[in-house]
């Protein structure tokens, strides 16, 4: 060592690293406490579901069932409304979110895109609870007396789908769940598709334009290809949302514990019976039945959410090459 | 009709497809601010905002509602941004692409978009079962656990676009790692790392799920935070689900209010990014 400190300086420096490594230590514990959260809610929702598990096993799943009389439990209900549910969202959220993202980069005027952006992902800001009112008080009676009537009379006449639209138009029911889910859910599905479309090189997009593509043939033949595994992420991501939604749900669905094949009819899903039954659940085998149907849900979630961060990690590593 | 003809038809449906699209999602917006305003204007007056929560038929207002939200948003705000500030650090200039940092960005970004009525779940697990009630710290808690993420991600992503020379001018006069981020990476992120916290704020204010069986609701007037605290989404949920006029006036009073506040901290936070953009 060519130069000599001084002792205080020495000290002092001392300090600082020890300072510096109490500072990471610190950021990192937090770091991990993300970790630990996640194991956290496994763990307590897991805990949660035992009871009902070591009861009816695997039927748990499989059971119609949902009697808190005689604490007969079953998970194939709400399972089979969140499925129904979410489908239905991503049959009216995917077209209208596709529409929306090529509006965005192909036809809208570059002074309109912001505001118009902004606007689509206002709706995302808007709080479950309000399009749970919303859905109750407007959509479900406009759906009652217009779509539904015609879905029964055209649609529900067919041979074998005539089934999904069969019935009295009520109002509340899967439909009008799945219609509420799906507005909620495009804003999501629409802000991805619209930035990875950004991802897609000028020269590719405008090499097709140069051959006399029209906007209609780039959308279809370049942009949807090159950024397909990140789409798909955002569809992803948007049905993770549709899968977990509470609120909005619990105003429209109808609450009904069973399975039946129309749509119009009522129903329920996960997040709904326990938004509904939590609190007045009493017997811990049915708050028991409630964590297990909670835990079903988080691990289904989990699942979709997962895969769509890889599909858009994937697209994001290709671009950064 | 010939093939380009028949291309050209084509392309028009698709785009007039795309417009309506469009001309769906901004109708969908502007019914529900409509709703909102419509049937909200009716219910305000000034007793809405000091008033408790009425048995129905009689007159009331939201006050013990408005003040429980902004209490338990407010604790939750503090207590998730120093966590979600922390791992956004150790992520952004520790963490790097390690294995540790990797998990932790990948976790984060599921619990982001984690069903919120889970997190309600998990805190009547962790902390209503073992305490034996209610109370507005586990509302708090539930809230804090959907700040951290959004505030993990937006800390981040912020810290990553101050430009490395900044920090290297810093190490070269000789600071310290923690003094370069505590006191020259955070100034120049600061204004991205606020509009994290607002859209954070923005996020949970509305949030209904993870309320139900953490905070439950509360008729009356409390302060008291070991006890039931009434807040505004639990209240919407309630009155609106009820079948009295004056107790659906004052949800809808309610969710317009909720939702006015929310859509400017958005729109707040946008501005401020918008501006700390260009500024920097």
């Amino acid at each position: 060592m060519g130069v000599s400190l001084s002792v205080p300086t020495r000290r002092r420096i001392d300090r600082q690293r020890l300072l510096d490594a109490a500072f990471r230590a610190t950021t990192q514990s937090f770091a991990l406490g993300v970790l630990v959260l996640l194991g956290g809610i496994m763990v307590a929702l897991a805990a949660g579901a035992l009871p009902v598990f070591r009861k009816f096993g695997w039927g748990f799943l499989t059971s119609e069932a949902w009697n808190p009389v005689k604490e007969n439990f079953g998970a194939w209900p709400a399972i089979y409304g969140t499925l129904m549910t979410s489908l239905i969202a991503m049959l009216i959220g995917i077209p209208l979110a596709l529409g929306i993202a090529v509006f965005l980069t192909e036809l809208c005027p570059p002074i309109m895109r912001r505001p118009i952006g902004t606007l689509i992902e206002l709706l995302a800001a808007i709080p479950s609870i309000i399009y749970g009112i919303w859905g109750l008080f407007v959509l479900a009676p406009f759906l009652q007396l217009t779509v539904q009537p015609a879905l029964v009379s055209t649609l529900g006449e067919l041979p074998i789908i005539g089934a999904l639209f069969a019935g009295p138009p009520l109002g509340l029911g899967v439909l009008t769940a799945g219609v509420i889910l799906g507005f909620m859910v495009l804003p999501f599905i629409a802000s991805v598709m619209r930035d990875v479309f950004a991802t897609v090189p000028p020269m590719l997009r405008e090499s097709a334009y140069g051959v006399g593509a029209t906007t209609a043939e780039v959308v279809r033949h370049i942009v949807l290809p090159y950024t397909r595994v990140g789409v798909i992420g955002g569809i992803m991501l948007g049905l993770g949302r549709a899968l977990g939604e509470t609120m909005a749900v619990t105003f429209v669905i109808g609450n009904a514990h069973r399975v039946k094949t129309s749509l119009l009819a009522p129903g329920t899903t996960i997040s709904a019976t326990l938004a509904n039954e939590f609190t007045e659940a009493v017997g811990d085998l049915y708050t028991s039945a409630l964590f297990a149907l909670g835990f079903i849900l988080f691990v289904i979630t989990f699942i979709v959410l997962a895969a769509a961060k890889l599909m858009l990690l994937r697209l994001e590593q290709r671009a950064a090459k | 009709m010939t093939l380009y003809g028949r291309r050209r038809a084509n392309n028009a449906l698709y785009l007039a497809l795309s417009w309506m699209a469009t001309g769906i999602g901004l109708a969908i917006l502007f019914l529900i601010l409509w709703t909102l305003v419509r049937n909200g204007i009716p219910a305000l007056r000034f007793g809405i905002f000091v008033e408790n929560t009425p048995p129905p038929g009689s007159r009331g207002g939201l006050g013990n509602a408005i003040y429980g939200s902004v209490v338990m948003t407010a604790i939750a705000t503090l207590v998730g941004t120093p966590v979600g500030v922390l791992t956004g650090t150790y992520l952004a200039e520790f963490g790097g692409a390690s294995r540790v940092a990797s998990a932790v960005r990948f976790i984060n970004d599921v619990l982001l978009s984690a069903p919120s009525i889970i997190i309600g779940l998990f805190v009547y697990g962790l902390l209503v079962v073992p305490l034996h009630h209610f109370s507005a710290w586990a509302g708090s808690v539930a809230l804090a656990i959907i700040v951290v993420p959004v505030v993990v991600r937006t800390t981040e992503d912020m810290l990553r676009l101050v430009p490395a020379t900044l920090r290297e001018a810093a190490v070269a006069l000789g600071a310290p790692q923690w003094k370069v981020i505590v006191l020259v990476t955070y100034r120049a992120a600061l204004q991205g790392m606020l509009t994290g916290v607002m859209l954070a704020v923005a996020r949970i204010a509305g949030e209904t799920a993870p309320l139900l069986f953490t905070s439950l609701n509360n008729q009356f007037w409390s302060v008291n935070m070991n006890a039931p605290m009434a807040n505004l989404p639990v209240v919407i949920f309630q009155f609106a689900l009820s079948p009295y006029a004056d107790w659906q006036e004052l949800a809808w009073g309610g969710a317009m209010l909720i939702t006015l506040t929310i859509l400017l901290l958005n729109i707040l936070a946008r501005a401020l990014a918008s501006w700390s953009n260009h500024t920097s």
